[in-house]
């Protein structure tokens, strides 16, 4: 992966995988520090499971025995001198954090945050993104705008490039100028 | 800056579509999929979904969906779309980049030729 908001993007598809009707990413850069946390309330793991779950050859698919997803944003994390944690209770859900050390030469840039939050967009889940930078915050709520729309898909193209660009301006403010 | 109450006016437009749009639109219904498992995100199968998804709004093409599977089982062929026209074979473009998913809305579902040049074996 190329940026953390890919990892971003494949955990949050994850949550989704396991039913999660709501997911929320907080995103906060603050005394160089950048931590990054993803909370469902999807189908969650055994413990014997979640033990085993930073092991690339543990999976839940049936087709194959390998799963990458978790244990690259670990190495990942781990790489920029961050930590990397992971709880779950079966029924309940599952929260993933990592943190990355921002002027750590090994960490990769945060991305494209935008685009994976419009990526994501499904009528089945709702999603809570909080981005924030120093003291600074943007909050976006799909409720809210699925609320907006009524009977129109949040997914629909002319929403999702509307949203796209909503995000971008919105997270470039919240950015005042630092290239994560 | 744009907020989401300016979601309010393109609401009212899409409604009016809505409504002018019976079953036999849906059915009618393209389905282009992108891979979004770990293999097809690393390879770069998000921004050929956003360009996807930004072609189909800036062409105005009311009855395609743009959406996400999981991983497909050729990894090495990511980032895979598939193309689903009613009342067509399924189409299995591989290795598609932001250039080519622009040519697939504009070759394919815009001039109904599939991009021989994209496909499986190709490569």
């Amino acid at each position: 992966m190329r940026e953390i908001a890919l990892h971003i993007l494949d955990i949050v598809e994850n949550s989704v995988k396991a039913k999660a009707s709501l997911v929320e990413v907080i995103i906060e850069a603050k005394n160089n520090l950048l931590t990054v946390t993803i909370r469902d309330n999807g189908k969650g793991m055994d413990k014997e499971f979640l033990a085993r779950v930073t092991d690339p050859f543990t999976t839940t698919r049936t087709t194959r025995k390998v799963g990458m997803g978790i244990p690259l944003l670990k190495q990942a994390a781990e790489t920029a001198g961050g930590t990397f944690t992971i709880t779950s209770e079966l029924g309940k859900g599952t929260e993933v954090k990592a943190s990355f050390v921002i002027d750590n030469i090994d960490r990769m840039p945060l991305g494209n945050v935008a685009e994976t939050a419009v990526t994501v967009l499904n009528p089945e889940v709702d999603f809570v993104w909080v981005y924030t930078v120093e003291d600074r915050t943007f909050t976006f709520d799909t409720r809210e705008v699925r609320e907006e729309l009524g009977e129109i898909p949040i997914d629909s193209p002319e929403i999702v490039t509307f949203l796209k660009s909503l995000l971008t301006e919105n997270i470039e403010s919240i950015n005042g100028g630092i290239n994560l | 800056m744009k907020s989401i109450a300016d979601i309010k006016a393109i609401r009212d437009k899409m409604q009016a579509q809505i409504v002018n749009r019976d079953n036999k639109d849906a059915e009618q219904e393209t389905r282009i999929v992108v891979g979004m498992a770990t293999c097809g995100i690393a390879a770069g199968a998000r921004p050929v979904f956003n360009e996807l998804v930004d072609q189909v709004t800036s062409r105005g093409l009311t009855n395609v969906k743009v959406t996400r599977s999981g991983c497909l089982g050729m990894c090495k062929l990511e980032p895979i779309v598939e193309v689903f026209v009613p009342g067509e074979e399924k189409v299995t473009y591989v290795k598609v980049d932001a250039q080519k998913a622009k040519d697939i809305i504009a070759r394919h579902i815009v001039g109904g030729q599939v991009c021989t040049d994209y496909l499986i074996g190709e490569e």
